[in-house]
């Protein structure tokens, strides 16, 4: 083992609670699980933690890393650079070094040497023989390579402090049913932990300390709290054709239907899943089960969506609810398939042909998208048409922490306008599209309610308010002026914007989805700097009136999202007439999700451009 | 264009049927069809059927693509719920909406361009599905309402109107529906009310999926002497491999029984169908045997109509899914939600 990097010999700046650490790995190689079991360790030390796993479109063999935000003042965005580097993997071994902070540290296997070149003099060295210790304790090939993993969490555990009994009970809990595994895997952590104690100072300068910052929280992924939030919202039916980053909400709904929603008296499923042979027949079941008044959604991505469209434009054309998970991932076409993006805001905003519009909501953390997937029905239902919930693969495939969930019992579900065969033995005429109450949303009727009242025909071509076919161009225009009516009427059912102030300061920031994550940070550091800004999270759209009274009473608004093309800025200006000169964007679209950092950069760049602006005259 | 409403006419004398509703209860709008149309004969021949069964016309559901085919819901049974929905893609919609609600009867409208072509995914996966429907081909080999193209149903060497041949095999609906796991394969002719309103009836009352591919000549773009798909062709072609009835359960202990039945075929629900012997001796439960049947007619330029393949003991997809007994529409909020109390237990798996 070479001498040169065998102790920490570069003064490490002390850290206590707010560090990066980046696990660099191969897929394939088991370490998904390990990396896991590491954060939830810190998790359970009540420090704030927040991983983000950044993987790809690929089963085995290509690289993979895990980034661990650890921040005691909860920051839990991505910060850039990287304090503690555990670096698994040759191919990346390079750049991953290179992206250590000086001081910062590599742990890697020492069973090999490390390349001259990849030495660098700014930072410590944490070299262990994985490779070697798993060789002489372990016989089976297979757990040779995998406990590689564990060992690593069991030095790190001791590098930085981590109470060894949550890593026992974590490794308890995941192998519950399993108990053969516990032993070896517990074996695996004490060999990390003690060959760390016996060649280092531990721990290091980087180092957890106890906190009791988690009390009321929980570590979750998002597509596991939407798949929840639908067996909470009433969804019996989901269809479904397997897309990344989609496919685990349909795996958690199913997971919990296993669990919640078998009768008791017969065994029997009260839900039903279909995999789809594509996303056309995915939305096209969730439709015509919508249609004929259960609860159904689908979940796709990008490449799904786009051909979910023609399906789109015949929900809200003629008026059937359904919903749909758009766990936004990088497009165009298949771009790439394992990271994140906001890229898909105008395409679903006005998705399908002619004149259309959709309801969007847009969850910011697991918490949300659990009761964004249940109020979808509510939505859905009370407005007849589909209702879109506009997630990502950052908030949907990775956990964050987040308060825990919670349902009102003294909630029921939301049906909408719907007549029963008494209230149809009421009515004199039943008109399927008439707008009785003034509010653009017309009442509709489940088949098979009323003998002889009640029934209609449904369909994507053109129809009058009875539901009868016309080609007469004015009967038509009043129809798509009631679906209009009904869209301003929509807007009272939405979630409203968060907002900070409405006019405390001259400078306002807009956001939505998982751009929340880095903007406490944002805010936390301009306002040393002197300075500080108003902020509005939209929650869904159509928009609510305040936000275009948001962007009059500033000087001037960043408008923050995660694609190329400044997509909610440009429907900020069709939707709110918003004057452009008082929007300034701020984009990332590299994949990954948008930092702090670049942020405050951009924000912080703007700034000479602004006083400029401000000595011109108005 | 579906929307005129027929004049409600009644014959004083015309008989009500069992639950006192009359034929005219059955019908629907005006067709806007052309005038001898065979599609116009299948909606006839389902209002016919529909009646003589004493369905109670609310508790169908009709749903169709897009197409001329697609029309046809229109003009029959006006107090049942109609779904005209996208082309191509009436068999998901069909499957939700009967994944819904198991109780109501599903009759799925489409065509040979809706369901051999843009649809053919989504009809060769619906019958994988075993969706309890009754399912309808109204077939004419050609895109009537874009004017008279081709479509893949058309046999090689069939030529259009305007004289464009087909240069392709044609896609068989009936063989392919066999292959692919349908419990009920039938193939008629609109012009043939004899035998298609019993298959339409023990089509209805058959549990799981049944497939009527029904050959419904197109007298506008594809009924010349070179298609195979018109009324000169289809009645000189004709072979019904034996001559059906069908008898509803409550009609059975009444009904008296032809002395020439080769075989009774019982449905679930007690209903029978007689298979009459015409010539050939049909085994209708044997699958291999129907596909060499069906292709060895086609070789020789004729059409195998009737009961094509029936199997009675096959699950839907109810069955398949074990789904509890009362439809999902009619769940509710104590049905379906776990509640709070649950929730926190399940929060602490989250920690």
């Amino acid at each position: 083992m070479p001498e040169l990097v065998h102790s920490t010999k570069v003064k490490a700046m002390p850290k206590v609670n707010d560090f990066v650490v980046k696990f660099a790995n191969v897929n394939g190689s088991g370490s998904a699980s390990a990396n896991n079991m590491f954060a939830k360790a810190v998790f359970r030390m009540g420090i704030p933690v927040s991983p983000h796993n950044i993987f790809p479109s690929n089963i085995q063999g290509l690289p993979t890393w895990y980034e661990v935000r650890i921040s005691e003042d909860s920051y839990l965005g991505r910060r850039e650079g990287v304090d503690l580097m555990v670096a698994m993997n040759e191919q990346t071994i390079k750049d991953d070094i290179k992206s250590v902070v000086p001081g910062g540290f590599v742990l890697f296997d020492a069973s090999k040497s490390l390349n001259k070149e990849l030495i660098r003099d700014d930072v410590n060295y944490l070299p262990i023989p994985l490779k070697d210790i798993c060789l002489r304790e372990f016989d089976k090939p297979a757990q040779r390579q995998l406990f590689k993993n564990i060992v690593y969490v069991g030095a790190l555990a001791a590098f930085l402090n981590i109470d060894f009994k949550i890593l026992t009970g974590l490794v308890s809990d995941q192998f519950r049913g399993k108990e053969k595994l516990i032993l070896p895997n517990i074996h695996a952590l004490e060999l990390g932990h003690q060959y760390a104690s016996e060649n280092f100072d531990c721990p290091l300068p980087l180092r957890l300390k106890a906190s009791d910052k988690n009390t009321n929280k929980v570590l979750i992924d998002g597509n596991t709290a939407v798949g929840l939030g639908c067996v909470y919202g009433g969804a019996t039916i989901a269809s479904w054709y397997p897309l990344t980053p989609s496919t685990s909400v349909v795996d958690s709904f199913g997971k919990y239907c296993k669990r919640l929603r078998i009768d008791p008296g017969s065994g029997k499923n009260k839900y039903s899943i279909i995999q789809a042979e594509d996303e056309l027949a995915a939305i096209g079941i969730a439709i015509g089960a919508g249609w004929n008044g259960a609860r159904a959604f689908t979940a796709s991505s990008g490449p799904g969506v786009s051909l979910m469209q023609e399906f789109l434009g015949l929900a809200y054309f003629s008026e059937v609810p359904v919903v749909l998970f758009n766990i936004q991932r990088v497009g165009p076409s298949t771009g790439m398939p394992t990271r994140t993006q906001q890229g898909d805001i105008l395409s679903c905003a006005y998705a399908s042909h002619g004149d259309t519009k959709q309801i969007l909501l847009f969850p910011s953390t697991p918490k949300e998208c659990f009761e964004n997937a249940a109020e979808a029905f509510d939505i859905a239902d009370r407005l007849q048409t589909p209702v879109i919930v506009m997630s990502d693969l950052e908030l949907g495939m990775n956990e964050q922490v987040c308060d825990r969930l919670v349902w009102d019992d003294g909630r029921s579900y939301d049906r909408g306008k719907v007549l029963s065969e008494e209230q149809l033995e009421e009515i004199e005429k039943f008109g399927r599209y008439q707008d009785v109450d003034g509010d653009g949303i017309p009442y509709r009727t489940y088949p098979g309610t009323h003998p002889h009242k009640g029934s209609y025909f449904t369909r994507g071509s053109s129809h009058d308010a009875n539901a009868a076919y016309t080609e007469d161009g004015d009967v038509y225009a009043e129809v798509m002026d009631r679906i209009a009516l009904k869209f301003k009427t929509a807007v009272k059912y939405l979630p409203e914007p968060e907002i900070s102030d409405m006019a405390k300061n001259r400078l306002g920031m807009i956001f939505l989805g998982t751009t929340l994550s880095a903007i406490q940070e944002v805010l936390g550091s301009l306002a040393k700097k002197g300075v500080v800004l108003d902020t509005l999270r939209i929650r869904a759209f159509p928009f609510h009136e305040n936000i275009k009274e948001f962007i009059d009473s500033h000087d001037l608004v960043y408008v923050i999202e995660q694609n190329r093309d400044a997509q909610l800025k440009s429907l900020l200006k069709i939707e709110c007439n918003a004057n452009e000169e008082q929007m300034h964007s701020i984009l990332s679209y590299n994949g990954v999700l948008i930092t702090a950092q670049h942020i405050e950069r951009e924000i912080l760049d703007s700034m000479p451009a602004l006083e400029d602006a401000k000595d011109v005259p108005a | 264009m579906s929307y005129i409403s027929k004049p409600k006419f009644q014959h004083p004398n015309l008989e009500p049927n069992e639950i006192g509703l009359t034929r005219r209860d059955y019908e629907g709008t005006l067709t806007t069809l052309c005038g001898g149309c065979g599609h116009d004969s299948i909606s006839a021949a389902i209002i016919q059927a529909a009646a003589d069964m004493s369905l109670e016309p609310h508790r169908v559901a009709k749903i169709s693509g897009i197409g001329c085919s697609s029309k046809i819901p229109s003009y029959f049974l006006s107090k049942a719920h109609g779904f005209n929905s996208v082309h191509g893609r009436m068999p998901s919609v069909a499957t939700g909406a009967n994944l819904a609600n198991k109780e109501l009867f599903y009759v799925g409208i489409s065509g040979d361009g809706d369901s051999a072509s843009i649809g053919l995914g989504q009809f060769c996966h619906i019958v994988r599905r075993r969706i309890n429907m009754l399912y309808i081909v109204a077939n004419n080999g050609t895109y009537g309402l874009t004017k008279g193209q081709l479509s893949a149903t058309a046999d090689l060497g069939s030529k259009t109107k305007s004289g464009e041949e087909s240069l392709y095999d044609n896609i068989d609906m009936a063989t392919l529906a066999i292959e692919l796991g349908a419990s009920f394969v039938a193939r008629s002719f609109s012009g043939d009310k004899q035998q298609l309103i019993p298959l339409l009836q023990a089509g209805l009352t058959h549990k799981g999926f049944a497939f009527i591919d029904v050959v419904s000549p197109c007298v506008t773009f594809n009924n010349t002497e070179s298609s195979t798909h018109g009324y000169k062709n289809t009645w000189e072609n004709y072979i019904a491999l034996s001559e059906v009835d069908f008898v509803p359960m409550r009609k059975e202990i009444t009904t008296s029984y032809d002395a020439g039945k080769e075989k009774e075929i019982t449905l679930h629900d007690g209903s029978v169908i007689h298979l009459h012997k015409t010539g050939t001796n049909y085994d209708p439960y044997d699958k291999e045997n129907a596909l060499h049947h069906i292709n060895q007619h086609k070789k020789k330029g004729k059409i195998a109509t009737g009961l094509l393949y029936i199997n009675q003991s096959t699950s839907d997809l109810h069955e398949l899914q074990d789904t509890v007994d009362k439809p999902f529409n009619r769940l509710t909020n104590h049905d379906l939600c776990p509640g709070n109390e649950v929730l926190r237990d399940i929060n602490e798996t989250f920690r």
